[in-house]
């Protein structure tokens, strides 16, 4: 059956559009016909966006695409083209501003790209032509070329391994600019090659571009003038990918597969999607309300405009005649058009400037996060790392946490601690110091227990079944040093370096073994090679490696021993090694391993199979074919894996321990003091996620479990969906409905009396929620669980996939209330749900650089989340809020005395203030202070943060941009705008302000409420100020004696060019005026009046709430005398071939 | 490799705050700089709202604002001030007659009597003033040409488009040109002391030093510095509509007040800020320091009322006023000040109270650490 599909698509479908054809060396081959030179792209790397000639059209139109700058490009426009009360330029010149520094900074990251680009696209490579290699450049390499890469070059396209100088047909690649990851990985030649490559004729056949790096199939036929086609399998193994370096071999030819924008790598780095942070929500719905007063402002006073117009002598009085243009417009486009007009005049409420400093201050807040030095890891010697600024303020807005468990919440740093043999347990070292007696201690004691042949059959088991390789350099020293006599100190060195392997167990593992008399020393064309007790070398050919996956959860090796026995070794999860094992066996074991397990150990089994050369014969045929495969190939590998692993007889099980992250437990506590929710989604097993957990502090010993697992699904006798059914109703009136009326989440006081829950939900669990079958109706399951979820102090989901990861953050992302989710993880697994969370963050940790690269955020240790969260994520919020709220502010008081006088300017959009200080308010008076004050504001010291995580609730839910806040903030500026409106206004009821009798007429009016404004607004900042660095000092008042002297100059001289010279010495003239002065004063005073009032009566923020952390730091202690941790086998890790 | 690395942030606005994801070769960082701006260490002032520095600056603030208040209202009250509404909107009104005209150029005269009851002791300011008048409409202000009256010979022909539509007459530039000038306030006010014994003498009128300094000698010029022959200068423009004469026979008398430079012109275009405004028109000095400039008495104010106002439902007032150093009197400033003052002290004192009341318990929260 299998075979005959095989042979099926072997046959017929070579014109499938999902594959496609390649000739090697761009030779037409016997097989085919009609040798068509097929078309691909060619090998140039685009990455810029821009050309010169597109450059300015496509930039203008995606920035107008924003929809703040298309309403400012409105205004202007209406400026231009309606005759409007303000000139153009006072909108036009910010406008102006903001586009070309846009333009201008995505100019240069594109001349980056750009240059970028260049350097790899003219990076000369060689190209195999007529047997001779050309220079070319490498934009001009074509699919099917055969290139040559010398050591420590990258590869210049994908390419597929034809030949290389190492004799065993391999080569070594390091995809440190790919994923991270700096170990050697090993690619193989196509099997079987010709050594002359000229003469090859081939085709290879593969699967269309894909972006998954670790998926490749394709299949080469190589056509020999006297055979028939031979055909081979190409899998990941045999692919180059662009971008990789070529290490520890010479040169080698590969033939190229994919090219340019076509290459995994270039797949690989499309644009990630932009998370929009709530902030930004916030700032577009008070963006609305903005706009509606507006609007509003304008239609009241086009309404009133033409009331007041309707009375008598009024609309044209004798001395103010319409223009002949004014005259013959229709009614009703006048009505229009003055609309616009009052539109323009209002339309400084939203400013172009909010966006400008919002960014700025994104862009450059996002800098304290990377120059932080308590993010520094001395290990890695890398600081935090920010890929996105503009989730900032996301940070102090978490609710829930996603975490990770492995190399997140445990250092994924695996050291051997025990193995069982055969029922017998061998804890022979607790610390590395007993190393010594690798020879004599360990094989007595092993000799008192198990049988010695049992003994080193485990340990062969150890040595011969993993994908870890020994170091390039390693194997001479470690040699020397071994074949010289029993291991002793030296040893210890080459141990710590000597091996590389994808998964940290393994290395564990070997090294364990070694530390047991058993090393093994290296894979050398397939041939592994081990060293026993008795340092003799056994060597051992390898004949299949069946790879570890996270669905099967366990990996083997095909061996050939010496003697011509065929070993089956194997190794995995207890839960997927024992219904493959002989049973009577595995009780001896199980309790072992479940005892491991909840003592926090990684545990693994062992087992074996001998097969007959028959078995053999079935199991090589079957897995050479399914390898050929070229569509599902990874179903049909499955296959064969489960058809091969059976019937095996377990050997023994193994103890790895996983450390605890460095303040995991300090940091967990933090983050759910600081009324996060911390959700664990781990691949991992119960017990050991469970113990995790626990020495986290996340489960406490009062905590109350609630677990909705398999066992206890299946515990009832009853059917799954009848028990999931009762026990998530009985759950959720535990959780839900007993517990009291206090809502859920961040007031839910942590430290009371009331029961906590822990919740423990397992994939297969899972599964049963998300997806229920559609017969049993029961679609409530969904809200149940999220309810009961939500109301647990913890919750631990363990045997997840990916996907279900990102499932779970999507169920709760998108549930009432729309809670803001964190998710940390360090390894590719967790990438999904880094990308759905609203903040990502990676942890820069062993398992690649995946995590990292999808982050928003990477930070080096999950200790480094409590600081991140609680003192950065709380100042950015802080800082950002108040920085919206103020703008908003600001220009709801510049405005509102400029509309006030159309009530008595005959409504005729005749503004306030003079147009220099309408366009610089924005740009020059106001926005240094606030920029300064939400770049270095520091409400809180960072110190009474981070020890006070409940400091953190207080701004949780957006809590200083919700409504509330923003109507206290508009009702003060209209306040504000009022007093001084009319204030001014009394004042010029008698405009005789001059001692010497002389009067002030309209500018000065303006100027006036303007410096009256300007002074208010930049102390109202001052108030608010509760960090005053020198930084805040300079400019706050240097934006004042900016303005005044400003202002001097402005209306110091009679400006050439410029039709109007309205504030010519109005601002000198104010001055000299004491009525001036008296009133600019008491203004300024009365407005901030009610902000000081408020500022003492509102208890100040910060040490008020010291007792609860103190309390809770002194109460649980009981885990915290266990620092290490723990637990079982790496169902997580993700191995690479 | 690094060619695809900026495709991260290359949405608008998506910054990056480091470098890119290019890989541990590029993002292998130093150590941060340990500067205390990078760390957010700077020293700062940490000033706190609390009750204790909040209630001085109150009381402070009440006791200095509370004499001010009282100062200011006793400077206001001081200042004498009388004021004549002239519009001649009653019948009984002597200037009914003229005020019936809406045209301009009658010169109807008409004269109130009015008496002073108390003597106005030093130099007194008569102003005009006029109600309902939008000199701060938009269309008005921005009729005129700055360029123009700054006496810029280019545009002295070529008024700028702004003073549509007073800006040619005939095909002849108008100068000055703009509604503001044409509309220019052309009532003649003559001031008289009536003797108990009947007889009239007219009260010195001073008509300079009422505009800016800085308006009359810098903003305003007549074109090409050439006083003398102003009759030369303007003769390629004609005068505003509505007005008699033209800008170079405003005040022939004097070359100094005379066409753009005019104190009774450069008053008129400062435009007011509100439709209810008063000028500055003429200053009546104190002789000596005996007597007092206006003695209480019997006064007649002789109109020519050429000034049209009954049209938009205008007011026309004159008013004598005295100045003191904070300007003519409004006693606004004043009670604002008692106010603002009281409020404070009040305030302070209601401050005080909480304070001590409720003072125990957020002293115990205030410690730091």
């Amino acid at each position: 059956m299998l075979r005959r599909r095989l042979n099926r698509l072997f046959g017929g479908d070579e014109k499938r559009v999902d594959s496609r054809t390649i000739y090697v060396g761009n030779r037409p081959c016997p097989a085919t016909e009609t040798f068509i030179p097929p078309k691909f792209c060619d090998n140039r790397i685009v990455s810029s966006k821009y050309t010169i000639w597109n450059f300015l059209p496509k930039n203008l139109f995606e920035q107008f695409r924003r929809i703040a700058n298309f309403y400012f490009l409105i205004i202007f426009l209406v400026q231009v083209i309606v005759d409007t009360p303000t000139s153009p330029v006072t909108s036009g010149l910010p406008l102006f501003f903001v586009i070309t520094v846009t333009a201008i900074k995505q100019g240069y990251e594109d001349w980056l790209r750009h240059k970028a680009d260049s350097e790899v696209n003219k990076y000369p490579v060689r190209v195999l032509e007529d047997g001779q290699p050309a220079r070319k450049d490498s934009e001009k390499i074509k699919v099917g070329d055969i290139v040559e890469v010398v050591e420590d070059e990258t590869f210049p396209c994908d390419l597929i391994l034809l030949q290389s100088s190492r004799d065993d047909d391999t080569c070594f690649v390091t995809t440190a600019s790919l994923d991270g990851e700096s170990n050697h990985k090993t690619h193989y030649t196509v099997p079987d090659m010709e050594k002359d490559l000229q003469s090859l004729s081939a085709t290879i056949e593969c699967e269309q571009p894909q972006p998954d790096l670790y998926k490749f199939v394709g299949r080469m036929h190589i056509y020999k003038p006297e055979h028939d086609p031979a055909v081979r399998s190409l899998g990941p193994e045999n692919l180059l990918l662009k971008g990789a370096t070529l290490k520890n071999t010479k040169k080698i030819y590969g033939v190229a597969v994919y090219t340019g924008m076509e290459t995994k790598m270039a797949l690989n780095y499309q644009g990630k999607s932009q998370k929009r942070s709530a902030v930004e929500k916030s700032i577009n719905a008070f963006l609305l309300v903005y706009l509606c007063i507006l609007i509003s402002k304008a239609v009241v006073c086009t309404t009133l405009k033409y009331v007041w117009q309707s009375q008598d002598g009024q609309d044209e009085p004798w001395y103010n005649q319409k223009t002949e243009k004014e005259k013959g417009t229709i009614l009703y486009v006048k009505m229009f058009t003055d609309f616009l007009s009052f539109m323009v005049l209002f339309n400084f409420i939203i400013p172009v400037s909010m966006y400008v400093t919002v960014e700025m201050q994104k862009f450059l807040g996002s800098f304290f996060i990377t120059w932080d030095r308590d993010f520094f890891d001395p290990e890695i010697e890398e600081g935090a790392l920010v890929n996105t600024s503009d989730l900032n303020e996301e940070l102090g807005q978490v609710e829930y946490v996603f975490t990770d468990k492995t190399g997140t919440l445990t250092q994924n740093n695996m050291e051997f601690i025990e193995c069982c043999i055969d029922g017998f347990q061998y804890t022979a070292f607790s610390s590395e110091l007993d190393s010594f007696c690798v020879t004599d201690g360990p094989v007595s004691t092993f000799q008192e227990k198990a049988g010695r042949e049992k003994e080193e059959l485990f340990l062969r088991a150890l040595c011969l079944c993993h994908t870890v390789q020994v170091k390039e350099a390693g194997p001479d020293e470690l040699g020397g040093d071994q074949v010289d006599g029993p291991a002793s100190e030296p040893l210890r060195p080459a141990e710590q370096r000597g091996f590389i392997a994808s998964s940290p167990d393994e290395v564990a593992l070997v090294k364990g073994a070694m530390r047991y008399g058993f090393t093994f020393l290296g894979l050398e064309s397939k041939t592994m090679k081990i060293k026993n007790w008795q340092n003799d070398v056994e060597e051992y050919e390898l004949l299949h490696v069946l790879n570890f996956d996270p669905v099967r959860r366990r990996m083997s090796v095909i061996v050939r021993s010496k003697s011509g026995d065929t070993l089956l070794f194997c190794k995995g999860a207890d839960s997927s090694i024992f219904p493959r094992v002989r049973p009577e066996e595995v009780e001896r074991i199980r309790m072992h391993v479940q005892r491991s397990a909840t003592e926090g150990y990684r545990t693994l089994c062992v087992a074996y199979k001998r097969l007959s050369v028959d078995e053999y014969a079935a199991a090589d045929a079957g897995l050479r074919e399914a390898r050929l495969a070229l569509q599902d190939r990874e179903e049909k590998l499955m296959a064969v894996y489960n058809q091969v692993e059976t019937a095996m007889s377990l050997i023994g099980a193994t103890a790895v321990e996983d450390r605890l992250q460095e303040e995991a437990a300090q940091t967990m506590e933090a983050l759910q003091g600081a009324g996060m929710k911390v959700w664990v989604l781990t691949g991992d097993k119960m017990e050991t996620a469970k113990s995790t957990c626990y020495a986290c502090r996340l489960f406490r010993r009062s905590t109350e479990l609630l677990e909705l697992t398999v066992r206890t699904l299946e515990s009832g006798g009853r059917r799954r969906e009848e028990m999931l059914h009762d026990l998530l109703f009985d759950f959720h009136r535990k959780a839900v409905q007993d517990a009291p009326p206090a809502r859920a989440g961040v007031n839910r006081s942590w430290s009371s009396a009331n029961p906590e829950y822990g919740f423990i939900v397992d994939g297969a669990a899972l599964a049963l929620v998300m997806n229920p079958s559609p017969d049993t109706n029961c679609s409530r399951y969904r809200s149940l669980f999220l309810q009961i979820c939500q109301n647990c102090t913890a919750v631990l989901c363990c045997r997840m996939a990916p996907l279900q990861k990102a499932q779970i953050v999507k169920m709760v992302k998108n549930s009432k209330g729309s809670p803001i989710t964190l998710s940390i993880g360090d390894g590719a697994n967790d990438v999904s749900m880094i990308l759905e969370a609203h903040v990502g963050i990676g942890v820069k940790g062993k398992e690649g650089r995946q995590a990292v690269r999808n982050s928003d955020y990477a930070i080096p240790k999950l200790k480094h989340l409590r600081k991140l969260l609680l003192a950065h994520g709380h100042l950015y919020y802080i800082r950002i809020a108040h920085l919206v709220q103020y703008f908003f502010y600001k220009n709801l008081c510049f405005i509102l005395p400029q509309f006030l006088y159309q009530f008595f300017c005959g409504c005729s959009q005749q503004p306030l203030y003079d147009a220099a200080y309408l366009t610089m308010y924005n740009i020059c008076f106001t926005s240094m202070p606030i920029l300064a004050y939400s770049l270095l504001e520091q409400q809180i010291a960072i110190e009474v943060l981070l020890d006070n995580a409940t400091l953190y609730r207080d701004i949780a839910k957006n809590a200083m941009l919700r409504w509330g806040p923003f109507l206290y903030w508009t009702v003060l500026a209209v306040f504000q705008g009022l007093i001084f409106f009319f204030g001014v206004k009394y004042l010029f009821s008698n405009p005789a302000l001059q001692d010497n009798g002389q009067v002030f007429g309209n500018w000065s009016y303006g100027t006036i409420v303007f410096t009256v404004l300007v002074f208010t607004v930049t102390l109202k900042l001052a108030l608010d100020t509760r960090h005053w660095t020198w930084i805040n000092h300079f400019v706050i008042w240097g934006s004042l004696a900016f303005y005044v002297v400003f202002s001097f100059f402005w209306g110091g001289i009679i400006w050439p060019f410029l039709k109007q010279q309205r504030l010519y010495f109005v601002f000198f003239n104010m001055l000299s005026s004491v009525s001036a002065w008296l009133v600019i004063i008491l203004l300024i005073v009365l407005s901030l009046l009610p902000d000081i009032l408020l500022g003492v009566l509102r208890k100040p923020r910060g040490p008020h709430t010291q007792q609860k952390p103190a309390q809770s730091s002194g109460g649980h202690h009981q885990t915290s005398d266990r620092p290490l941790l723990m637990r079982t086998f790496s169902d997580e890790s993700n191995t690479v071939m | 490799m690094m060619a695809s690395s900026y495709n991260a942030k290359e949405e608008d606005g998506h910054h990056s705050g480091s470098v890119g994801p290019g890989g541990p070769g590029t993002g292998k960082s130093k150590k941060p700089d340990n500067t205390a701006f990078k760390q957010q260490r700077l020293p700062a002032w940490q000033p706190i709202l609390t009750a204790g520095t909040v209630l001085p600056a109150f009381f402070a603030i009440g006791l200095i604002f509370i004499p001010i208040g009282i100062g200011l209202f006793v400077t206001s009250n001081n200042i004498r001030e009388f004021e004549l509404d002239y519009t001649g909107v009653e019948m009984s009104s002597p200037c009914f007659n003229c005020s019936q005209t809406y045209s301009w150029n009658n010169s109807c005269r008409c004269s109130v009597p009015f008496t002073l009851e108390q003597p106005f002791e030093s130099n007194v300011f008569m102003y005009y003033g006029l109600s309902n008048f939008y000199q701060n409409h938009r269309r008005y202000v921005k009729s005129r040409d700055d360029s123009q009256l700054n006496g810029d010979k280019r545009f002295l022909t070529n008024p700028s488009k702004e003073c549509e539509p007073y800006r040619m007459n005939d095909k002849m530039p108008i100068a000055p040109c703009g509604a503001i000038a044409n509309s220019l306030f052309n009532d003649t006010l003559e001031l008289y002391y009536v003797y108990p014994n009947g007889t009239k003498t007219a009260i010195h009128l001073v008509k300079t030093d009422i505009a800016w300094w800085t308006d009359k000698h810098v903003k305003f010029r007549n074109p090409a510095g050439n006083n003398d022959n102003l009759t030369i200068t303007f003769q390629e423009t004609t005068n505003p509509i509505n007005w008699h004469k033209p800008v170079y026979e405003l005040d022939p008398t004097e070359p100094d007040n005379n066409g753009f430079i005019n104190e009774d012109f450069i008053v008129w275009m400062r435009t007011a800020a509100l439709p209810t405004f008063r000028k500055l028109h003429r200053i009546i000095q104190k002789k000596d320091s005996l007597t007092p400039t206006l003695p209480p008495g019997n006064y007649t104010l002789d109109i020519a009322y050429n000034y049209p106002v009954r049209s938009f439902d205008g007011r026309k007032r004159m008013i004598l006023s005295t100045i003191s150093w904070m300007g003519g009197k409004n006693p606004f400033l004043g009670i604002a000040y008692i106010t603002v003052g009281s409020v404070c002290f009040f305030l302070g004192v209601v401050l005080l109270v909480i304070h001590h009341k409720y003072g125990n318990r957020s002293s115990n929260a205030e410690i730091p650490n």
